[in-house]
């Protein structure tokens, strides 16, 4: 036996660089973890504490009282959740089922070859950001709206009290409609990817049965991506929750309670984009107290929209852009 | 006499006979319905992408008008003075989305190196964290970035970078994750047995080996962080100068756009609808471009 080891020759040229030791790199990658982590935390701790003295000098009733008034240091948020959760609920009453009905268009009826492209557009217009859709929505939307819309759903639906008040164009309305067409998108992909999930065996089982293509879908597809599809609903909910210029574009901005679909109003995250550069002291505060308000909902809505997609075992590239 | 063997009744071929029966006398009404389903499922497709065409069609009707040499070299002028550009706010967000890249590619990828290789709580806990991350509304980075930066440093295009990079971190930080662990682990046992340390595998291994995948992550983090609005009204301000430190109040794209459409001046609004469109390709080049590579490199996993 001859003996091993001491015979090797070391490392040449390029592999002599210098290189960490397996603790240094291991500590290393560690370090830039916790960065993150602080990163977050800092995050959380700067919007709390900013948002404290709201809370210490006004209390709680600010939340949910109704008259926005700063110079009268008046500060009740109110009107803006009330805003954000109607524009969000517009938008997701109209994504919900078009959202829906168009994921199960592109993955069963669109012919084979047209269907990647369509597809693809669909998707890729979830990029488009936010601004461009609400200058869409301000210059060209707006007057369509207040010539053509407006005045026949007064006309049409008058009569159920939604649509009092003038038509003005922007207003919670077109707030809610361009909010739709921008979590579309989102619908759209994340629906088709959790109903791509459902298994094919059961879905030839139905049609060897000789179920019809309607039947198929109602008994066997949608059942089977249930979980997914609320999923990508309530992912699309915090989209519409979270968004600011856009909706701050076209709403119209105004701090009372909207009586009236054509109404304008303002949301939670408008109010903020709005008023934040002027604001100092209480108001500032209270405003930083509206974002936490917001961020806890944000988060939690997600949080359950991440959970209830994955549950699915699906990785969807709507979940990836994180859009 | 030959006698007829009656068939002895067999439940299963009666109930059979039963369900073909009603099965057919159904069969017209749930065709009908189902034509009908579908048709309006084709309705809400057509409902859907109409919007989504038009978005595009009018950015490109109102915005190439606008687009000319001034518009790419000049920088705002005064409101109601014709002729300016939006090269100020091409200037801000040039300067301010290459800080965030430069900052938050290797922040995100070390950390999504981590993940990829722990799985302990620590990385649990960091991964969902991350993912908490993406969820939050763009305002509240936007309040972020005013109390972290603006309060003790001033309005600044660093301010404005400081809270893109939040934005674009973790999505840096698990796409990275995600195209670190498709590495095979065969490649990595091979350099360990050559003696080679775990920096040195990271960096002549695993790194090369995930580099479409991890390009396409930084992407699409790109895209994302271009267009984000209100995170920057929040920190950088808005200038109609224009101005190359990023220590001072810096113009953005998707500021002017916002400042610009609410204009009583033609000429402004024209400026928006062209800087919308601007803003608009780049996010689609950088998005289809994402995609493309994804697919050469699912292609080439084959």
């Amino acid at each position: 036996m001859t003996s091993v080891g001491t015979a090797l020759p070391g490392p040449r040229g390029r592999g002599r660089r210098f290189s960490l030791p397996d603790n240094g790199y291991r500590a290393g990658l560690y370090a830039v973890a916790l960065l993150v982590a602080a990163l977050a935390v800092w995050f959380l701790v700067a919007i709390v504490i900013q948002a404290v003295p709201a809370f210490s000098t006004l209390g709680f009733s600010w939340i949910v009282s109704k008259t926005w008034n700063p110079a009268h240091g008046q500060f009740g948020i109110l009107p803006f959740i009330l805003g954000t959760l109607e524009t969000t609920a517009i938008a997701v009453v109209l994504a919900v089922p078009i959202g829906l009905g168009t994921a199960v268009a592109l993955a069963f009826l669109v012919p084979a070859r047209i269907r990647p492209a369509l597809s693809t557009t669909v998707e890729l217009l979830a990029a488009v950001p936010s601004v461009v859709y609400g200058l869409w929505g301000l210059i060209v939307l707006a007057p369509v709206f207040h010539n053509t819309v407006e005045p026949f759903l007064t006309t049409a639906f008058g009569w159920t009290g939604l649509f009092g008040g003038p038509s003005r164009g922007v207003g919670l309305l077109l707030a809610g409609v361009i909010l739709f067409v921008m979590i579309v998108p989102t619908m759209v992909a994340v629906s088709r990817d959790v109903i791509a999930v459902v298994p094919t065996e059961q879905v030839e089982g139905a049609v060897a049965l000789g179920a019809t293509r309607w039947q198929v879908l109602r008994k066997v597809v949608l059942p089977g991506a249930r979980t997914g599809i609320l999923g990508a609903f309530t992912l699309a909910t915090g989209r519409a929750l979270g968004e600011t210029v856009a909706v701050a574009m076209v709403i119209g901005n105004s701090p009372y309670i909207a009586h009236s679909l054509k109404a304008p109003a303002a949301t939670v995250p408008s109010l903020i984009v709005n008023n934040f550069g002027e604001s100092t002291g209480t108001e500032l505060s209270v405003l930083i107290g509206a974002g936490l308000v917001l961020l806890v909902i944000g988060v939690l809505v997600n949080s359950a929209a991440r959970w209830l997609v994955w549950s699915t075992g699906t990785r969807s590239a709507g979940l990836e852009l994180g859009r | 006499m030959t006698v007829v063997l009656e068939p002895p009744a067999d439940p299963t071929l009666e109930r059979r006979a039963a369900i073909q029966a009603a099965a057919a006398s159904s069969l017209r009404r749930r065709k009908v319905s189902s034509s009908v389903a579908l048709g309006v499922c084709w309705l809400f497709l057509a409902i859907a992408v109409v919007p989504l065409v038009a978005v595009v069609y009018y950015v490109l009707a109102k915005g190439l008008p606008a687009w000319s040499t001034d518009f790419f070299t000049q920088p705002t002028k005064p409101e109601g003075v014709a002729a300016g550009g939006v090269w100020n706010a091409i200037v801000g967000t040039m300067v301010i989305t290459a800080i965030a890249v430069a900052v938050t590619v290797p922040v995100g990828l070390l950390c999504g190196l981590y993940l990829a290789e722990s799985d302990s709580g620590v990385a649990a806990t960091l991964r969902f964290t991350a993912d908490v991350m993406t969820g939050i509304p763009s305002i509240t980075v936007g309040i972020f970035g005013y109390i972290a930066i603006v309060r003790n440093f001033g309005y600044s295009g660093y301010a404005g970078a400081f809270a893109i990079g939040f934005i674009m971190l973790p999505v840096i930080t698990r796409a990275g994750e995600t195209a670190f662990r498709g590495v095979p682990h065969s490649l990595n046992e091979a350099a360990m047995a050559l003696g080679a340390r775990k920096a040195t595998v990271a960096r002549r291994i695993v790194l090369p080996t995930a580099l479409p995948g991890v390009i396409t992550g930084v992407l699409l983090a790109v895209a994302r962080g271009l267009g984000e609005t209100a995170p920057l009204l929040l920190t950088i301000f808005g200038n109609q100068f224009l101005q190359w430190s990023p220590s001072k109040p810096m113009e953005a794209l998707p500021i002017l756009i916002y400042n610009d459409s609410s204009q009583p001046y033609a000429d402004q609004v024209q400026l928006a609808w062209g800087a919308a469109l601007l803003l608009m390709v780049v996010v689609l080049v950088l998005s289809i471009g994402s995609r493309l590579l994804a697919a050469h490199l699912q292609k080439e996993r084959r």
